[in-house]
C-alpha cells in the first residue's frame, strides 16, 4: 500500500537553529500516528510545513506517493489535509454554523451548511447545534466545532495538536472513539501528545523528535509510557520525592465564600467559593480552562477586589487591599501568562525583577528610587538558584524560551520565600525537565511551612504534587479532598460539573 | 526573489540611535528634490534652509528662543507616550497656559512686583493642566479616545482665546486690533542675553528633571511597564488611570508653561495666534529625540531650525514659510519608517522550488 505522507530528509533552519534535522516518516492510509517531542523538539514546524504555513529549507513531502508542494494552509486544505489547533480560532461572539462558513471555501447556504452539520454531527456522536453562539460553549465543544470544520471538508490526513490538553477524561475518551472511527473509514491521524498513556492506548506508530532529529519510531502498544518518555527526554526523568506527610498546620490563606460577577461577556462568575489552604500543604484546583480559573487567581490576587472578609491571608482580611498591599503581607502570586502579564515582553529580566518586588522589597525601590544594582544582584541570584538558562547577561523577556521564562517568573516569587504563593499553571507549556524542577520547588516550599495554592489543568501534575484536590467548574468549587482519596474518574466528573449547585 | 519584514529576536539598540541621522538625511535629499522640480539648485537652497541660520549669532539666538517650547512640550510628550498616552493636544494647553497667564497682567496691570512673574508662570502651568485633565477624566471615566478628544480641545480653546483678546481683554487704546495691552516689567521674563529669555532655563531643566524620573524612579518604571504591557503593569500593582492622569497633568503642565514662558517672554501681550504650531511641531520632536528626555533637547534644536529655515527660505528663496511645514512632515514619515527597522528587519528570499 501507498502511505498516505511521507516526509523524505526534511530539514528546516530559521537562521542558525535547525528547528527540524533530516526528518523522514510515512503515515499510512487508516493509521493513527503519534508525534512525540518535548517543547522546541521541534514538532510544529514539521506540523506547520505539511499544513503549508512554513516551506521546508530542504527535503520533501510525498502525498500518496506523488511529489507534494503546499504553498499555503488553502492548498493543504485542498489536498484533503485538516488541522485542529490546540487554540482554537474561533469567533466568540457568531454562531457555529457562521463559525464553519468562514473556512468554508466559495459561498455558501447559511441553512443547508446547518443541515449539514447536524448530519455530519450525529454521525460522529459529537452532537452539536449548528445555531449556538461559541461565546457559551465549553471548551469540549469548541473543540468539535474545530472537528466538524475538518471533517466537512472530508480529509484524508487530520492533525491534532495536543487535543485533550483542554478535556476532561470523559471528553477526552468520546474523542478516542471518534478518531478510531475515522481512522477505520481510512483517514490518517498525525496525533501530537504529551500524554504518554494516551498515546500507547490509541495510536498503531509514533515518531519521536528530540532535538530536530528523529530518534525513534516505535509502536507505542509495545512500548511503556516510562521508555517513551526515557525516548523523548533522553534520560530518565527526574522523580518527584515528597517529603514525610506534612503536619496539618494552621489555616493561612481562607477564601469565605468568595463570589464575583462576571467582568465580561466572556468571563465566568465565581459563585461562593469556599477554600483552606493550610501552612505545609500544596492545594490543588484542577478543572478544565475556562471555568473561572483566572477570574479567580485575579480574585485572590487583588487584581480584581471582593467584598469584606471573602479572602483572609494569616488572619487578616485583605478582600479589599490592592495586589501590592498583599504582597507587603507575605502573599505571592504567578500568573498563567508569562508574557504580557507576568512579565514585560519587551523589558530585560533586571526590569522584570522590579515588577513584582517594588511595593516590598527595600533594597529594590526605596522612596520612589529604584536601585538598579540590588536589582541587578537579585535578578543574578534567580536566574542561578533557579537555573534560568539565557544568552545574554540581560535578555529581553520575550528572547527566554517558554520553560526559562517560567523558571524566572516562579523564581521572582520563590526567591522570597512566600508564607502563601498562589500558582495559576505552574508548568504549562514547559518541557519535563523543567516542569519537575519547579513541582519540586513548590513542594518544598510546602513542606517549609507556606501554604501553596496550586491552579492546573494538568491532571498528571496535580497527582505528582498536591496533598489535597478540589475541583473548579463554572465558577464554582467542590470541596477539597485529600489526594490518596481521589481517582482520576472521580475529579472528571467533577471537571464536568457533578458537584454543582443549582444555580437560583 | 521575495521581501520579508520579519521581528527580531531582540529590539536593535543601533538602529535606536541610527534611526533618527538616517531620516534625517532622507529628508533632505527628499527636500532637495522638492527644491530641484521647482527650479532651485537644491544644494543652494539646503544651505539657505538648514546651515545658513547657524552662521550669525543673533539668527543662533533665534534658534535657542524657538527651541525652548518644543524641548519643554516634547520632554512631557516624551514621557506621556512612553506610557501608550497619546496626548495630541499640547498646542491646546499651551493656549491654555498663555491664556492662564495672562489673567493676573490683565487684571491687574499696574501690579509690578516679581510675585506677579512667578503667579504668571505658576497659573500658565496650571492652566495647561487643567486642560491636559479634561481628555485624561473622559478617556478614565468613559474610555473616550484620547487622541480624539485631546486634539479637538486644541480648537475649542484657541476660540476661547480669539474671544477673549476681540472682547473682554481687548487693549481698549489698542485701535480695535484683537490684542490684550502690551505687558512691561515684572509682567515679562527677564532676558540672558541680549534677545534669548530665561524661560529657555525651563527646557533644559525639563529635560534633566524628567530624563532622571524615566531612568531612575519607580514611577518612571510605573510609565514604561503601563505603555508595554497593561496587564503587566496591573499585575505590578499599577492603576492605568492614575497613570493617564499623570501622564497628561505633566504633558499639559508643561505645555501650559511654555504657552507662559512665550507670553512672557517672545510676546508680550495676548493675541489670537500665540504658537506657529510648537504643540504639534513637539509630537515630532519627541519621536525625533527617541522619547528620551535629553534626546528630545538635541531634537528640539533641529526642529526650531526648521522653522528658521523656513523663514531663510522665504526671504531669499521667494519660497512660502509653510515649507517649514513640509520639511517637518517629511521628517516624521522618514523616522517612523525607520523606527519599523527596530524591531524588523529586511530578508531577502528566494522561493523555494
Amino acid at each position: 500500500m501507498t502511505p498516505r505522507l511521507e516526509a523524505h530528509n526534511v530539514v528546516k533552519i530559521f537562521g542558525t537553529l535547525r528547528a527540524n534535522d533530516d526528518v523522514s516518516l510515512s503515515v499510512m492510509p487508516g493509521e493513527i500516528h503519534a508525534f512525540l517531542g518535548e517543547n522546541g523538539a521541534g514538532k510544529s514546524t514539521l506540523v506547520k510545513m505539511i499544513y503549508g504555513a512554513l516551506q521546508p529549507t530542504s527535503g520533501q513531502f510525498l502525498w500518496d506517493g506523488k511529489s507534494m508542494q503546499v504553498a499555503n494552509p488553502a492548498a493543504a486544505r485542498a489536498l484533503g489535509i485538516g488541522m485542529v489547533f490546540q487554540h482554537f480560532s474561533l469567533f466568540e461572539a457568531l454562531t457555529v454554523a457562521e463559525n464553519i462558513a468562514l473556512a468554508m471555501p466559495g459561498a455558501f447556504d447559511l441553512s443547508a451548511l446547518s443541515n449539514r452539520i447536524t448530519t455530519v454531527s450525529n454521525d460522529y456522536g459529537l452532537p452539536l447545534a449548528p445555531d449556538s453562539v461559541v461565546a457559551d460553549l465549553s471548551v469540549g465543544e469548541r473543540q468539535r466545532v474545530e472537528i466538524i470544520r475538518c471533517l466537512l471538508q472530508e480529509p484524508k490526513l487530520l492533525i491534532m495538536d495536543e487535543p485533550t490538553s483542554v478535556l476532561t477524561p470523559q471528553e477526552a475518551d468520546q474523542l478516542f472513539v471518534v478518531l478510531k472511527r475515522l481512522a477505520g473509514q481510512g483517514c490518517s491521524v498525525l496525533y501530537i501528545s504529551h500524554r504518554l498513556d494516551e498515546v500507547k492506548g490509541l495510536c498503531d506508530a509514533a515518531t519521536i523528535l528530540r532535538h530536530g532529529k528523529v530518534v525513534a519510531q516505535v509502536d507505542p502498544k509495545n512500548e511503556s509510557a516510562a521508555s517513551l518518555a526515557r525516548l523523548m527526554v533522553g534520560s530518565d526523568l527526574h522523580q518527584i520525592r515528597h517529603a514525610a506527610e506534612y503536619m496539618k498546620g494552621r489555616d493561612r490563606l481562607i477564601l469565605d465564600r468568595l463570589s464575583l460577577p462576571a467582568d465580561g461577556p466572556f468571563s465566568t462568575p465565581l459563585r461562593d467559593i469556599s477554600l483552606r489552604v493550610h501552612a505545609g500543604e500544596v492545594m490543588a484546583i484542577a478543572g478544565v480552562a475556562g471555568n473561572g480559573q483566572s477570574e479567580l487567581f485575579d480574585a485572590i490576587s487583588g487584581e480584581r477586589k471582593s467584598a469584606a472578609t471573602m479572602v483572609m491571608a494569616d488572619e487578616a482580611d485583605v478582600s479589599q487591599r490592592s495586589i501590592s498591599q498583599r504582597r507587603k503581607a507575605g502573599m505571592a502570586f504567578v500568573a498563567e501568562e508569562r508574557l504580557g502579564h507576568g512579565a514585560v515582553p519587551n523589558m530585560p529580566l533586571s526590569s522584570n525583577t522590579v515588577l513584582t518586588r517594588h511595593a516590598w522589597d527595600r533594597d529594590i525601590a526605596s522612596r520612589g528610587l529604584v536601585k538598579k544594582s540590588a536589582v541587578h544582584l537579585t535578578k543574578d541570584r534567580i536566574v542561578k538558584d533557579y537555573d534560568v538558562r539565557k544568552g545574554k547577561v540581560d535578555p529581553e523577556a520575550r528572547a527566554l524560551s517558554g520553560g526559562n521564562l517560567q523558571k524566572f517568573v516562579m523564581g521572582r516569587e520563590l526567591d522570597r520565600k512566600p508564607g502563601i504563593l498562589v500558582v495559576n499553571q505552574p508548568t504549562w507549556g514547559v518541557d519535563a525537565g523543567a516542569a519537575a524542577a519547579i513541582r519540586q520547588a513548590l513542594i518544598d516550599l510546602a513542606r517549609s511551612g507556606s501554604a501553596v495554592l496550586v491552579i492546573s489543568q494538568d491532571l498528571d501534575e496535580i497527582f505528582e504534587m498536591a496533598d489535597r484536590i478540589a475541583v473548579i467548574s463554572r465558577g464554582q468549587l467542590s470541596e477539597a479532598k485529600p489526594a490518596g482519596e481521589l481517582t482520576r474518574e472521580a475529579i472528571g466528573l467533577m471537571m464536568a460539573g457533578a458537584h454543582e449547585k443549582a444555580v437560583a | 526573489m521575495r521581501l520579508i519584514l520579519e521581528k527580531r529576536l531582540e529590539a536593535s539598540t543601533g538602529m535606536a540611535i541610527a534611526s533618527p541621522f538616517i531620516a534625517f538625511t532622507l529628508t533632505l535629499v527628499a527636500g532637495g528634490i522638492i527644491f530641484a522640480l521647482r527650479g532651485n539648485n537644491p544644494f543652494a537652497a539646503l544651505y539657505v534652509y538648514f546651515v545658513e541660520p547657524l552662521t550669525a549669532w543673533w539668527s543662533v539666538e533665534q534658534l535657542i528662543v524657538k527651541a525652548a517650547p518644543l524641548v519643554l512640550i516634547a520632554t512631557g510628550l516624551a514621557v506621556a507616550y512612553r506610557a501608550n498616552v497619546w496626548n495630541i493636544g499640547a498646542e491646546g494647553q499651551l493656549y491654555a497656559g498663555a491664556i492662564a497667564s495672562g489673567i493676573v497682567p490683565v487684571m491687574y496691570p499696574q501690579w509690578q512686583s516679581p510675585l506677579v512673574l512667578i503667579l504668571m508662570l505658576v497659573l500658565g502651568t496650571m492652566g495647561g493642566m487643567v486642560w491636559g485633565a479634561i481628555p485624561a477624566i473622559l478617556r478614565n471615566r468613559f474610555r473616550a479616545n484620547e487622541i480624539l478628544t485631546s486634539l479637538m480641545l486644541v480648537y475649542v480653546i484657541q476660540l476661547v482665546l480669539d474671544y477673549l483678546v476681540r472682547g473682554p481683554w481687548r487693549d481698549p487704546q489698542g485701535f480695535n486690533f484683537p490684542k490684550s495691552i502690551t505687558f512691561e516689567g515684572w509682567q515679562t521674563l527677564p532676558f540672558i542675553t541680549s534677545s534669548v529669555h530665561a524661560g529657555v532655563l525651563f527646557a533644559v531643566v525639563a529635560g534633566v528633571a524628567l530624563w532622571f524620573l524615566m531612568a531612575n524612579t519607580l514611577k518612571g518604571f510605573e510609565v514604561i511597564v503601563s505603555g508595554q504591557a497593561p496587564r503587566a503593569a496591573r499585575f505590578a500593582g499599577f492603576s492605568e488611570k492614575r497613570t493617564v492622569m499623570f501622564c497628561f497633568l505633566l504633558s499639559g503642565g508643561l505645555a501650559g508653561l511654555a504657552g507662559a514662558t512665550e507670553v512672557a517672554g517672545v510676546i508680550n501681550q495676548l493675541q489670537p495666534q500665540v504658537s506657529p504650531g510648537y504643540g504639534f511641531t513637539a509630537i515630532i520632536v519627541a519621536f525625533l529625540g527617541r522619547l528620551n528626555p535629553i534626546g528630545v533637547i538635541f531634537a528640539g534644536l533641529l526642529l526650531a531650525l526648521s522653522y528658521l529655515g523656513g523663514e531663510a527660505a522665504q526671504m531669499s528663496l521667494g519660497i512660502s514659510d509653510k515649507i517649514a511645514r513640509v520639511f517637518q512632515g517629511i521628517l516624521l514619515m522618514f523616522i517612523l519608517i525607520c523606527d519599523t527597522f527596530i524591531l524588523y528587519r529586511v530578508r531577502f528570499e528566494r522561493p523555494s522550488r
